[in-house]
């Protein structure tokens, strides 16, 4: 954001979500929202997280729990479908991968700079013990 | 809107508190958020049964503490809607986190604080301390020194606070029991007058506003931080006395009762000037006249706004005075007064050669009495015939035991 001088921004300790007027927000998908310069939602903070989630739609069944769960709205989510997981606002928590209830899990925890293509073609098997 | 009107007649026999909550039904308040507290509580009790009894159209939130009362005035008025609310004493300390939220913010909210001594020794009587003690807080402060006073410049802090070009808060000082709790002759407003004055409540920035949602209350950093507070700083220094003077003369024009940031008494060609708060400033008043009839071209200033300090008002007042007295009623615990201080510094730097001295005095309630003051002018006489401070630059005035006199 631009550093402005005292004069320059409105007054008070207060910021605007929305550049303009709003209409019909909740029938409007995040990214089709006119989000500010202010709002965290124009702001990555990616690199807050130490692990990161990796997302194997093989085995999702859409039960929407990490959507649910996530502290950060960091799951994306259309048509009450898992599309993947929003890598600028993500913490690396770990709470969707401990929500999740299928076998083997669809979210996992893996080191921020693992490779998404092998760690899912080396995803763990159905666990049997477990089932 | 659905509420009652009250026939009031054109003089009614009121204390501070009881001025106090009238201003604030008739300026419709929205919300008051209060933790009563002696000798404020009669403002919110009174605010309160105006409210049960359907004369007002609003809000009365009782909460846990000051703290909660002033979070809670701070959310409503985030959320836009005309607020106010009353404290005291150790109420105010416990409130006073909150007070720079508010100002911080820009949210004007109109608090009447009845001035009363801080604890410890526990004590319910007036003094400064409580005024004293938040006056960098970004509160814009005003000061009644009499029921009247506290009737008008409730309306009048409203008006202020409100616009749109100052959004900061206002305190409205009343001394504790003295003008709190005495009985006087109040000229009132009608109640359409009143509210014609103050105006209909204009949002801003509200967070009721849905199409525009706002966040109140942000973080920020070394990188943001100093501007804001420096754009409080410039609207205070800048832009709410030249507000003030034009509520003022609107009031003026309505009432006929005329206020001035520096109000003086006999100054034109004084000599000697005690310069003084709240009801001390009518004790003096009248000493002075006394003083005049003796001989001692004495006058009297009192400070009708405390925040933002009326520096060059209060210098040109006193440009031609050849001893002043600074009266503090407040311990500085550990330095001079507080007036000394504004004053001397207000005065530093101009072509006076004005003698001042600092004096302590009324801690707890303690009498401010006629023999104090004759003393106090007949000792600035001599200052002024001797070119020079005759005594310690700070002394204490009415307490028992030896003298007190320092720097």
């Amino acid at each position: 954001m631009a550093k402005k001088g005292w004069d320059e921004f409105e007054i008070g300790a207060m910021l605007r979500t929305f550049d303009g007027k709003i209409d019909n927000i909740a029938a409007t998908q995040q990214e089709d929202r006119a989000y500010s310069q202010n709002s965290s939602y124009t702001a990555s903070v990616a690199d807050w997280r130490l692990i990161k989630p990796v997302f194997n739609k093989d085995y999702c069944i859409d039960c929407q729990f990490c959507w649910i769960y996530c502290p950060d709205v960091s799951i994306i989510s259309r048509d009450k479908k898992l599309v993947g997981v929003d890598m600028d606002h993500c913490k690396g928590c770990g709470i969707c991968v401990e929500v999740c209830p299928t076998n083997p899990k669809s979210l996992l925890m893996f080191p921020e700079q693992a490779d998404e293509e092998s760690v899912i073609a080396n995803w763990p098997k159905k666990d049997e013990e477990e089932a | 809107m659905a509420f009652d009107k009250m026939e009031l007649k054109d003089i009614e026999v009121w204390d501070g508190n009881y001025a106090a909550a009238q201003a604030m039904r008739q300026a419709q308040v929205d919300v008051v958020a209060a933790y009563p507290i002696t000798p404020s509580t009669p403002i919110v009790e009174g605010y309160a049964k105006f409210l049960a009894d359907g004369y007002i159209e609003g809000e009365f939130v009782m909460v846990e503490s000051e703290h909660a009362a002033m979070s809670a005035c701070i959310g409503a008025a985030a959320a836009g809607g005309r607020v106010a609310t009353a404290t005291s004493s150790q109420g105010l300390a416990l409130m006073s986190e909150t007070l720079y939220q508010a100002s911080g913010m820009r949210l004007p909210i109109v608090l009447n604080l009845v001035n009363r001594a801080l604890a410890s020794p526990l004590n319910v009587n007036g003094d400064h301390s409580d005024m004293y003690m938040i006056r960098d807080s970004g509160w814009i402060q005003f000061d009644a020194f009499c029921p009247q006073e506290a009737y008008d410049l409730n309306l009048i802090a409203f008006k202020v606070s409100e616009d749109h070009d100052i959004r900061l808060p206002a305190i409205v000082n009343q001394d504790g029991f003295m003008t709190s709790h005495t009985a006087q002759g109040v000229k009132t407003l009608s109640d359409d007058a009143a509210y014609g004055f103050v105006g209909e409540y204009k949002p801003m920035n509200d967070m009721l506003d849905f199409e525009h949602p706002v966040t109140h209350g942000v973080q920020t950093e070394e990188d943001w931080h100093f501007e804001h507070k420096a754009r409080q700083h410039n609207d205070l220094m800048t832009k709410v006395m030249p507000k003030i003077q034009t509520v003022f003369k609107d009031f003026e024009k309505l009432t006929g009762r005329k206020y001035t940031p520096v109000e003086k008494y006999d100054m034109d060609d004084a000599d000697v000037c005690v310069v003084c708060l709240g009801t001390s400033v009518e004790t003096a008043r009248e000493v002075a006249t006394e003083m005049r009839a003796k001989g001692i071209k004495a006058g009297v200033i009192g400070l009708r706004v405390i925040r933002p300090f009326p520096f060059f008002e209060i210098a040109e007042a006193l440009k031609n005075v050849k001893a002043i007295a600074a009266l503090d009623r407040s311990s500085p615990n550990g330095a001079a007064g507080m007036l000394f201080n504004e004053i001397a510094g207000a005065l530093f730097n101009t072509g006076t050669k004005a003698l001042l001295s600092g004096f302590v005095y009324g801690l707890g309630g303690r009498d401010l009495t006629k023999a104090h003051l004759v003393a106090l002018f007949n000792e600035l006489q001599a200052n002024a015939d001797a070119g020079k401070v005759t005594t310690k630059l700070q002394q204490f005035i009415g307490v028992r035991g030896p003298k007190l006199a320092f720097l």
